[in-house]
């Protein structure tokens, strides 16, 4: 598999047979070496030669279809009687051959079905088991395996035996795992499959699909090695290899009837309830180096000993590989997404603020890192050493302390810096713009007041709201009241500025025409203390709606309006927040004016992409602009049509800031879900005007960062601001060797202003694994972390490639992951088996919701500005949300236990899963659907919506009513829940089956065929293990 | 041609008819004047009534304008003596008068006074120069005005156009404004140390004009523009931000060294001349110890027929008096102000128009009666004359058109008829006509006529408009030389002497002042800028250039009157010898007052002798020229500045500038110890200058 890209790279380049790959490669990955890659090539690692010489036949691969069908039937012929090997050893390579074969039903033994279909089902639900293969709890049957024993057991699996790839025909001289007989498995699949353990033992089920005439295989010891074999980590599936292509290929020649049975494959539900139960409710300790966090969705207690929690960091894999080839052979991505802010629960410990006076905070002299953890006190205290470049520094004098007998300074556990991951410095003037104190940050309302906004009642909305939420502006600590300032802006085609300055009777309104080039016209009295300023502030509020109610202006400028709060800022050289409220395409004549370009003809285009640029060049200098000022953008949206987010958005997202979209804003009907919004933006946690510098230990560096950020350089990672709810994911790769001995140590340093106006460095540190066995390294992975890096980098590379592109890019690095894997980490079995990883079994399904979202496939009923929205939003989330936004939560309601607090279990996300008889709730982070089957209980619906029936329901409301009964107690309780700690207020809609808006809700159920293209979550599965054969061979 | 009636008239009562005197047309009498007959006479034919006024009943009458346009880049004492100022100003004005108000600063701000519950006001960028269009794009003025809500009833309004956002009757707005102005703030911006606030002047005046042009073109308007100090920013600007580096001086202009002057000076004409074309007139108020630009602004109030008021504070009573002044009344209750004249010069056909000198700009209208000779501002036979107060004069050249072929008639007469079409401060529009007519003299044989009939205070003062007119353009230098060489060709034509023997020179009793007019005219700060910044002497040549001709005359040479025992207070010489230590002058400059204790006097006045009651007559004597004081400032705009002083005084220079140096540390001597103060000049004294001008005279060199 030559070189791809360095570590994370998808394999980009390497165009795959059948799937017609153009070159392509998006951005980072540019390594040119990819191209021409032969598909399908691992490089062997093991002394397996793994490297069958048939594997290595380019020649051998036919695109798919029948051809390949053919050829794996011909295949899985051969292979019972060559190889009776033991369970591979954890790290041998992976088995080369894939002695898929679709056609060895005769060879199952099992007393199935002879349908395939249901053969099909309980093959793979018995490899499902496998799923928990490795190391987990004892099988419940067959030799207990630790991989070591399993690979004991089965040796190393030596005798490379070429698959062959002729079409019919060959046999394969020693079948590796090929062709085990499942059926054989003593073990009834659902057993496993309920009580969540499978061992290892239950291991690979596979599958021999259809039966191929003439197949002979030997019952016997596949379905030994079926037992035995796979100690590995890993869920291995097989699936029958006639599976014609990926999900568009559908069409294609054989067996769509053959379902495969979705009980079967790997499920996240379960992954997730299965982390909940093992590690929920538990304290999670930080004080070792590379160990893996629970999930994102598991709820516990984070004791910061040395590294920072996982609320901070979370890494794609705790442990690194040593070497540079390693990485770009395993093709896994090394990256972490820092949410630098996260909110932490209040049973946790706050950060601790170090302040070490004028001297500032100890760093080392040359690579600049922060005193942390991670630096070695030596010769007796008086030095240390960088735990990241190495270099040995004098410990200054106001700083020495002994040291103890392990050589631990004595005051070890008094100085946050030696024993926390995560601490904040104070700041010296050093740190600080022009060496003054920053002044307190300021928030700028900036009001539409356009005809529209007035008439649909949403500018009197936002001042009445104002009047409450500026009491709850966000202060240190500490402090009686909020040291922010703020200012209001009105405007239209003009801008207005408001002075309210506290001794003045009533304000005074400052009308700026020339937008061309806009200007602040006030100074004093703009930018005031809510405090005291209070009466003028009110009086304003109250008569903006007034003061506009008969202005009959519809058109908008918007640039002038950001560059106004900008150049306020500046003046009152002050960092700060907008707050812009805004509801159409700019079209008056101004810097920034955008014309109506959405074009549903570029959809499925090269140009495409075209629509996620920005359409105007104005919009990027201003938001450098606005970062070079600490001056952040918070947009909401109340677009009627399209206004184009791509251009809109651009700058908030460069500057920290949020957007929130608000379709056919309806005064009644949504204002809640935007004054939840709002509320919480206003008072959320934030830091202005922030670095972020991320250093490593030598051997690695960070190369590239995605996120609500400006890079004026290659390292400073510039924000106007950073909230509690934004992440900034960053992709590392090699520099150097990395050792065992010292691993990979990250240090993130955040410099920041508070909402007081005072300076400050947020330290997080976190101390990673190295390992130059592959087997760690996949066992160290975190799916959801992962997902977050490919959305975030496919969704950058949206701006510069063709969707398709970046599909395949995807679909080929998921494959090329777990085809590394399985040749190198899983034991040797049948090429029809689907071996994932543990950390990675529920990768696939997760690709396919991403592979899936609206941003990446174009569907006709999601709109462009939807699209370039959703994109965005993405673009900062951290590791939680994303899980959410791409497998969203489904939970049935109508077997709500009223008397419990406990949430009713998710399940999966399929139209199966839903039945006529229940009410289901199902929540992605932005929106919210309540489904109500045909037959819901008349009680249940009573009950919550207090209306008779299921036809006297209305869909029109995006409130339940608050009705004392219980059952709406408890789904208010409910929703509340999984409200909380989301950044965005969810939008709920009522659907009812059968309904025209059910098909909308139908895109959420993310594990089934979409509408208008995107497959289900069993053919992804399908196409990820073609292609994963079509490396292997 | 238009109704114009003139007693010059020729009559033809019986067919009601009459000849036009200038065109001899002949034109029958209007409808209204059928019964005129020979008794009856309309007061137009009455030779007593040089002058008739009409008023015309056409068209709509348009209020008064006054649009306030306020720097507000000043001291705290000053903005809220300014700003009491303005408040005063507002009880002065009719009810109906529309006023606007632009604030200046670092921005400029255009109030908006017809908001209720919230000051609003647009605000611009100073640093940028905006065309008309812009400015009126920007204030939304050319839109069509705001429809009305369709909840909401039209309200009849008398103006009901879009400027009347802007522009608001004092009666409605009244509280409002003067809150406004209450509330009025120094400019925000920090002015760091070393630096000139910035001044937005340029673009003020520019948005002031714009708006005008947008609202209320072709109408009398008044933009009255108060400066604190010069403009430092945008179009306009006259100096820069850095205190280091001072103003131009005259000494820069002369080196070229004035790098604003040239732009500033083309960005405030374009405005004058807008403005002026729309019949608008712009009025400054600069008070600042420092030059505030006016060498670069006074074509806005030269052209426009404005006021320029310089001072050194706007918390002195010199500025507030003055301003007070504006809003004087006559005995009718209107204020002594006209807008937007036309002034449209008639000769009969002898006579051409060579040009106007005075508040006005061209019109452009050629006409068999304009010169091919300009002389001031020519070409035109017809003015525009934005703003007119009582004192407000033009001076106008004619040239005698030779007719070779047809000699003027013995005993005819030039007649010279003068329309005026104006906007009365009562908003009325009139027409104001005066005819003149002069008999006719032969050159050669009737030079006595001439002479007898020479006006020489009259000639002093239209030379001398003429000769400032030149130095606005020419080198100081050659404006003197050129006054020199007219003199001269005058006193040999009308000087009785016998060649090359200055001692025989005469001039008869018409002329006799007239040289001395030229010598002090010589020493003017109207022509030498030596000791005056050019702001001041831009401040001088405007009032020269409108004044009437006793005011003009003071300013040529001043009056000085002598207080003594010796009996009752007399006019004395403007001569050095004046000065003498028991006397008490009074000098009026027309912009100076200048009292002045002789040396013994003020002794006197130490000791405390007018305190005793047994010298009440000393007392009287120091009361006397105060109150002739105090009688020359009540009447005087605008207000003098007020100098009491005595011997020995620093500001006794003001007096010592002034006086002929008859006695000077050169001649100290040769004039004996007791009479006169020497004058520490080299100038030359009148008689040196008049010793000159008779060898010069009689010499056949010339």
């Amino acid at each position: 598999m030559s070189q791809q890209g360095y570590v994370a790279t998808p394999p980009y380049s390497q165009s795959q047979p059948g799937i017609g790959l153009s070159p392509p490669h998006y951005g980072h990955y540019g390594d040119p070496s990819h191209t021409g890659s032969p598909p399908g090539m691992m490089k062997p690692a093991g002394p397996l030669g793994a490297a069958a010489p048939g594997g290595m036949l380019p020649q051998g691969h036919p695109p798919h279809g029948p051809h390949q069908f053919g050829q794996n039937g011909a295949h899985a012929q051969g292979p019972p009687l060559q190889r009776f090997p033991g369970p591979p050893p954890v790290n041998s390579a992976a088995p080369s051959y894939a002695p898929y074969s679709p056609s060895t039903q005769s060879s199952y033994p099992s007393p199935v079905s002879t349908s395939s279909v249901a053969q099909l089902g309980t093959q793979l639900s018995a490899m499902h088991v496998n799923s928990y293969g490795t190391g987990m709890a004892p099988p419940s049957q067959g030799p207990p395996g630790p991989p070591s024993a399993a690979a004991a057991f089965q040796g190393p699996s030596r005798s490379p035996q070429p698959s062959i790839l002729q079409p019919g025909s060959q046999v394969l001289p020693p079948p590796p795992t090929a062709l085990n007989g499942p059926g054989a498995s003593p073990l009834p699949p659902s057993t496993h499959r309920q009580d969540g353990l499978p061992g290892p033992a239950p291991p690979n089920a596979q599958y021999q699909p259809p039966p191929l005439p003439g197949q002979t295989l030997g019952p016997g010891y596949p379905l030994q090695q079926a037992n035995y074999g796979p100690q590995m980590a890993g869920a291995q599936l097989s699936y029958p290899g006639g599976f014609p292509g990926g999900p568009a290929q559908m069409a294609g020649p054989p067996q769509p009837q053959k379902k495969l049975d979705p009980d079967s494959i790997p499920s996240p539900i379960q992954v997730i309830e299965n982390d909940r139960a093992t590690r929920g409710g538990q304290v999670y300790t930080t004080n070792t180096r590379g160990q893996i966090p629970p999930l994102v969705t598991t709820d516990c207690t984070i004791q910061d000993q040395g590294n920072a929690s996982p609320r901070y960091i979370r890494c794609t894999t705790y442990c690194f590989p040593c070497t540079s080839d390693m990485a770009k052979q395993a093709q896994i991505p090394l990256a972490a997404i820092i949410k630098p802010f996260a909110t932490i629960p209040s049973n946790e410990t706050p950060l601790y603020l170090v302040n070490h006076g004028e001297t500032g905070p100890v760093r080392c002299n040359r690579c600049k890192a922060y005193m942390c953890p991670f630096m070695q006190f030596i010769e007796g205290g008086r030095r240390y050493q960088c735990g990241f470049c190495s270099c040995v520094n004098d410990v200054p004098p106001f700083y020495f302390q002994h040291l103890d007998h392990i050589g631990r300074r004595l005051d070890h556990y008094e100085k946050p810096e030696l024993s926390l991951g995560s601490y904040e410095y104070v700041a010296t003037l050093d740190y600080c713009r022009k060496n003054k104190p920053p002044n307190p940050p300021a928030f700028i309302f900036m009001i539409d007041v356009s005809y529209s906004n007035i008439k649909n009642g949403l500018v009197k909305l936002i001042c009445e709201e104002l009047k409450t939420v500026l009491e709850k502006l966000p202060k240190e600590g500490q402090e009686e009241t909020s040291s922010l300032r703020v200012g209001f802006i009105t405007y239209n085609k003009v801008l207005h500025f408001f002075n309210v300055k506290s001794t003045l009777a009533r304000p005074q309104m400052m009308v700026v025409t020339d937008v061309s080039e806009v200007f602040v016209p006030l100074l004093d009295g703009f930018l005031v203390s809510y405090q005291e300023s209070q009466s003028v502030i009110h009086n304003l509020l109250d008569q903006i709606p007034e003061m506009f109610a008969d202005s009959n202006e519809n058109e908008t400028v918007f640039a002038p309006v950001i560059r106004a709060g900008m150049e306020a800022l500046k003046a009152a050289d002050c960092p700060g927040k907008l707050f812009i409220f805004h509801s159409s395409l700019p079209t008056a004549e101004a810097p920034g004016k955008l014309k109506n370009r959405d074009d549903k003809k570029l959809m499925n285009t090269d140009k495409e992409k075209i629509l996620f640029q920005p359409q105007t060049n104005v919009y990027d200098p201003l938001a450098k602009d606005c970062v070079a000022h600490g001056c952040c953008v918070t947009l909401f949206l109340f677009p009627s049509q399209y206004v184009d987010v791509a251009s809109l958005g651009l700058v908030p997202q460069l500057t920290g800031g949020t957007l929130y979209k608000y379709n056919n804003f309806q005064v009644h009907l949504d204002s809640q879900q935007f004054l939840n919004d709002l509320r919480n933006d206003i008072e959320k946690k934030i830091g202005f005007d922030a670095i972020m510098r991320v250093r490593t230990s030598t051997g690695f560096r960070a190369t590239d960062f995605f996120g609500g950020i400006y890079m004026n350089n290659t390292t400073d990672v510039e924000m106007a601001a950073i909230d509690c709810d934004k992440a900034v994911t960053v992709e590392f790769k090699h520099d150097d060797k990395l050792s065992e001995d010292s691993g990979a140590l990250i240090q993130c340093a955040v410099l920041y202003t508070t909402v007081s106006g005072q300076r400050r460095l947020r330290i997080h540190n976190l101390g990673l694994n190295c390992s130059s066995q592959l087997a760690d390294l996949y066992k160290s992975c975190e799916t959801d972390a992962l997902i977050n890096f490919f959305a975030k980098s496919a969704f950058k590379a949206v701006l510069h490639q063709p969707l398709k592109v970046i599909r395949e890019i995807l679909v080929n690095q998921t494959a090329h992951m777990l085809a590394c894997y399985r040749k190198n980490c899983a034991s040797p079995s049948a090429a029809s088996q689907l071996i994932l990883p543990d950390s990675m079994k529920v990768l696939p399904v997760y690709m396919n919701c991403l592979l899936k979202s609206c941003v990446l496939l174009s569907r006709p009923e999601s709109s462009t500005d939807e699209r370039a929205y959703q994109r965005q939003l993405v673009m900062t989330m951290g590791v939680a949300d994303s899980q959410l936004f791409f497998y969203p939560q489904l939970r049935p309601i109508h077997t709500l236990d009223v008397k419990s607090t406990t949430l009713p279990a998710a399940i999966r996300c399929s139209e199966s899963r839903l039945s006529e008889e229940g009410i289901f709730l199902l929540a992605n982070g932005l929106n919210m659907f309540l489904w109500l089957g045909v037959s819901s209980p008349p009680e249940l619906i009573q009950g919550i919506f207090n209306v008779p029936s299921f036809a006297h329901v209305n869909t029109d409301i995006t409130l339940l009513p608050e009705l004392g009964n219980p059952y709406s107690q408890t789904l208010r309780m409910i929703m509340g829940i999984i409200q909380q700690k989301r950044p965005y207020s969810m939008k709920l809609t009522i659907v009812k089956q059968r309904e025209q808006p059910e098909m909308v809700f139908r895109q959420f159920l993310v594990e089934d065929k979409g509408l208008y293209g995107g497959s289900s979550y069993v053919d992804f599965l399908c196409c990820v293990h073609k292609e994963i054969c079509q490396l292997l061979n | 041609m238009v109704m114009l009636y003139g007693r010059k008239s020729q009559v033809d009562y019986r067919a009601k008819l009459w000849a036009c005197n200038f065109c001899f047309q002949r034109n029958q009498f209007p409808p209204a004047y059928a019964g005129i007959s020979e008794v009856n006479q309309p007061a137009e034919l009455m030779p007593q009534f040089s002058t008739v006024e009409y008023v015309i009943q056409r068209g709509a009458q348009s209020p008064l304008i006054f649009l306030y346009v306020v720097d507000t880049c000043l001291e705290e004492d000053d903005l809220q003596a300014l700003k009491e100022s303005l408040q005063m100003s507002l009880s002065l004005l009719p009810p109906d008068a529309l006023v606007g108000l632009i604030t200046f600063g670092r921005m400029v701000q255009v109030h908006e006074l017809s908001c209720e519950g919230i000051s609003k006001s647009y605000v611009f960028r100073g640093t940028k120069d905006l065309t008309a269009k812009q400015i009126q794009d920007m204030l939304g003025l050319t839109k069509p005005a705001v429809p009305v809500h369709p909840a909401r009833p039209a309200q009849p309004q008398e103006h009901p156009s879009i400027s009347s956002r802007f522009l608001q009757p004092i009666h409605k707005i009244d509280m409002n404004l003067t809150d406004l102005l209450g509330e009025l703030q120094r400019d925000p911006w920090p002015v760091p140390q070393g630096k000139r606030p910035l001044r937005s002047t340029g673009v003020a005046l520019s948005i002031a004009v714009g708006l005008l042009e947008g609202t209320f073109p072709n109408t009398g308007a008044r933009i009255m523009l108060f400066i604190g100090g010069p403009p430092t920013q945008g179009p306009g600007m006259v100096v820069g931000d850095e205190l280091k580096v001072p103003i131009r001086s005259w000494h820069d202009i002369e080196k070229d060294n004035a790098r604003f002057m040239k732009k500033a000076t083309k960005h405030y004409e374009m405005l004058a001349n807008r403005a002026a074309a729309n019949g608008h007139c712009i009025d400054i108020y600069a008070c600042a110890l420092d030059q505030t630009g006016l060498l670069e602004m006074k074509c806005c109030t030269n052209l426009t027929g404005g006021h320029m008021v310089m001072g050194d504070s706007f918390n002195t009573s010199l500025f507030k008096q003055t301003f007070q002044r504006i809003f004087s009344k006559d005995f009718n209750g209107n204020f002594r102000m006209a807008f937007g004249a036309t002034l449209e010069v008639k000769t009969s056909r002898e006579l051409k128009v060579a040009g106007a000198i005075g508040p006005c700009v061209s019109l452009n209208v050629k006409g068999p009666c304009v010169s091919e000779n300009e002389l001031g501002v020519g070409g035109t036979s017809q003015w525009k004359i934005c703003g007119l107060d009582p004192t407000s004069t033009l001076g106008i050249y004619f040239e005698v058109v030779n007719q070779h072929n047809a000699p003027i008639p013995q005993g005819g007469r030039g007649a010279i008829q003068f329309v005026t079409h104006y906007q009365h401060s009562s908003t009325q529009r009139r027409i104001r006509v005066t005819t003149i007519a002069r008999n006719w003299a032969d050159a050669q044989s009737q030079l006595k006529h001439i002479e007898a009939a020479f006006d020489q205070e009259a000639a002093a003062v239209l030379m001398a408009r003429l000769g400032v007119f030149r130095a606005e353009s020419e080198e100081g230098p050659d404006v003197l030389r050129w006054l020199d060489r007219q003199l001269i060709r005058l006193c040999q034509k009308f000087g009785q002497y016998t060649k090359e023997d200055p001692a025989s020179f005469r001039l008869s009793d018409s002329f006799s002042l007239y040289p001395q007019f030229m010598f002090h005219l010589r020493r003017s700060p109207f022509l030498q800028v030596f000791n005056n910044s050019p702001d001041e002497s831009s401040y001088y040549r405007h009032h020269f250039a409108r004044q009437d001709l006793t005011q003009s005359l003071i300013m040529i040479q001043p009056i000085l009157y002598s207080y003594s025992f010796h009996g009752p207070p007399e006019p004395v010489l403007l001569d050095s010898s004046s000065i003498l230590a028991d006397r008490i002058l009074l000098m009026d400059t027309f912009f100076q007052i200048v009292i002045y204790l002789g040396e013994t006097i003020a002794q006197w006045q130490k000791a405390g002798y007018q305190d005793m009651p047994e010298y009440e007559n000393f007392k009287h004597l120091l009361q006397a020229p105060l109150d002739d004081a105090q009688e020359i400032l009540h009447a005087r705009f605008p207000m003098p500045r007020y100098i009491n002083t005595e011997h020995g005084g620093s500001q006794a220079r003001f007096l010592l500038s002034k006086v002929n140096p008859s006695q000077t540390h050169n001649n100290l001597y040769a004039w004996g110890q007791e009479t006169g103060a020497p004058i520490l000049t080299d100038d030359v004294s009148l008689q040196v200058f008049m010793d000159h001008l008779k060898k010069l005279a009689v010499s056949s060199a010339c």
